[in-house]
């Protein structure tokens, strides 16, 4: 064999290897997606979405834990959209480099990496406690706030580090402020990677349960909530519930639940896709 | 009194001495051509004009600029209403990601001109001055990005010369054309001339010698020669600038 024929078995190898890698995480999906649904299709129905969660497997539904995780994720969007967004347009486009916004920068950093169980400790803490807030959806939602900021700081910086250089020159050179450019032009051609961010930040609230367990988010709540300071359930945690309880009908009711709960962040995700796409046939550059 | 004036410029990029001494003149209604290797410093001095360089983190200028007899580098002078005053086409077509008569609308609107008749007779003069109303008048709505390179370009100078400027900066607004939008844009300038002050950064030497008065070379920072623009191709004074016009170096 020359030398020739070795880097092709290597070539061929590599390949093989990527492709085996590639598949594997489709592989795990789809036997998930398999056994979840084989479980829990036959189990949705508008009974099960609307009912008050049950003793009673066969009578138990999620309405309580979809309004629960509605109310959450709007609350949350309405505190931790506007505040990430401003504080990533001011790191990019008004912090000046020095050693201040560089530790800004490196903290958000970190942040992003801190397990979330830590925010809901600090949430129970700040928000239940000193603030009074109790295990209200509020306090959920201002911890969820502060797990998604630096996903929607860093968004938002990508997303306006992606303007090119051009653009804004030609708004300074027609005598716009500061202010007029990021407005008029920074901010509507990064919207598709901002709103992008976003809703890839509340996909990734959806899924989350540590925090809301801490602040004390409860199992059973037999009631819609109707304002912030409602007690209230999500479907994480009504699904964490149900796999813990021993009859067999609960563990159906958590995959059914599982179903909808994906549906979401798929759906979550697909808007994602779907304004990038958009966006990128609007503006390019 | 001069339209534009430099005194004693020396422009400074971190430690980079990157423009020397420049002193020059430039008067009204007249196209003037820098011309110069790439990195002489010709589009930074350009930059100099309308305070372009401000946006550059680490650039330390000296000496004067003045427009008008005014000097633009005095701290009380605000910026952005003096850019409002200088038109400036850059190399690459740059239109907003918006449509023909927002782009060209944008100077006004930023001025918080919001009336439309006052609007689209500004869009309308505008785009008939950059020659590209006959070819964009039935779709004004259609998005600035769907136009061709030469036509994008004729767009940035509409959209330069909506607010009035007295004065053009352009940084080398054809390198990114073909030959016939090339043409256009400079039959374009030659037209201008007779309302604007136009200086032009340049590339292209037969270019300079078509469209520009005066003509000034630009080398390693330092202004070499800037004189006629006829007396420059024909005889030039310095042998720098001989051997640069001749395609010996550059």
């Amino acid at each position: 064999m020359n030398s020739s024929q070795i880097n092709k078995i290597k070539n061929l190898g590599f390949k093989s290897f990527a492709i085996v890698c590639t598949f594997l995480g489709l592989v795990v999906l789809a036997v998930l997606l398999y056994v979840v649904f084989s479980q829990g299709l036959s189990r949705i129905d508008w009974d099960f979405i609307t009912s008050l969660p049950s003793r009673r497997a066969s009578s138990a539904g999620i309405y309580t834990a979809l309004f629960g995780m509605v109310w959450i994720l709007v609350l949350t969007v309405i505190i931790a959209f506007p505040i990430g967004m401003a504080a990533g347009i001011y790191l990019q486009e008004y912090g000046k480099k020095n050693w201040f916004t560089n530790f800004i920068e490196v903290n958000i950093a970190n942040l992003a990496g801190v397990p979330s169980i830590i925010y809901g400790i600090l949430g129970l803490e700040l928000f239940g406690r000193v603030l009074g807030l109790g295990n209200s959806i509020l306090t959920g939602a201002l911890t969820l706030s502060l797990l998604i900021l630096p996903i929607i700081i860093v968004s938002t910086r990508e997303a306006i580090k992606a303007v090119p250089k051009s653009l804004r020159e030609a708004s300074y050179g027609l005598g716009a402020t500061k202010w007029q450019t990021i407005s008029n032009v920074v901010l509507p051609s990064a919207f598709g990677g901002i709103m992008t961010g976003l809703i890839l930040a509340i996909s990734r609230a959806i899924g989350e349960t540590a925090p809301l367990i801490v602040i004390g988010a409860l199992v059973y709540v037999p009631f819609v909530p109707e304002g912030p300071m409602d007690e209230f359930t999500v479907l994480t945690i009504q699904i964490f519930n149900w796999v813990t309880r021993p009859q067999a009908g609960f563990v159906t009711n958590a995959a059914a639940a599982i179903i909808i709960l994906l549906m979401f962040t798929f759906m979550m995700n697909g808007i994602a896709v779907l304004i990038r796409s958009r966006y990128n046939k609007k503006t390019k550059f | 009194m001069y339209k534009l004036e430099a005194r004693s410029v020396n422009l400074y990029y971190g430690e980079k001495h990157a423009l020397k001494n420049i002193s020059m003149a430039i008067e009204a209604n007249t196209v003037t051509a820098f011309i110069g290797p790439s990195g002489c410093g010709k589009s930074t001095f350009l930059r100099c004009f309308n305070r372009m360089n401000d946006l550059i983190d680490n650039v330390k200028i000296t000496g004067d600029i003045l427009i008008d007899g005014r000097n633009v580098y005095k701290s009380k002078i605000d910026v952005d209403e003096h850019r409002k005053k200088i038109g400036m086409v850059f190399q690459k077509p740059n239109p907003f990601p918006k449509n023909i008569y927002e782009n060209v609308a944008y100077g006004l609107r930023i001025k918080g001109v919001n009336n439309k008749a006052v609007l689209d007779e500004a869009v309308e003069r505008s785009l008939k001055q950059a020659a590209l109303w006959e070819e964009v008048k039935d779709d004004l709505k259609k998005s600035a990005l769907s136009l061709s390179g030469g036509q994008q370009q004729r767009l940035c100078i509409a959209r330069a010369m909506a607010v009035e400027p007295s004065v053009i900066l352009m940084d080398e607004p054809a390198s990114a054309l073909d030959p016939i939008s090339t043409s256009k844009i400079e039959d374009l300038i030659y037209e201008l001339k007779s309302k604007y002050t136009i200086v032009i950064v340049t590339h292209n030497m037969q270019q300079a010698a078509r469209i520009s008065d005066k003509t000034a070379f630009f080398y390693l920072g330092e202004l070499i020669e800037y004189n006629q623009t006829a007396t420059m191709f024909t005889n030039p004074s310095k042998e720098q600038t001989q051997n640069y016009i001749t395609g010996r170096f550059g």
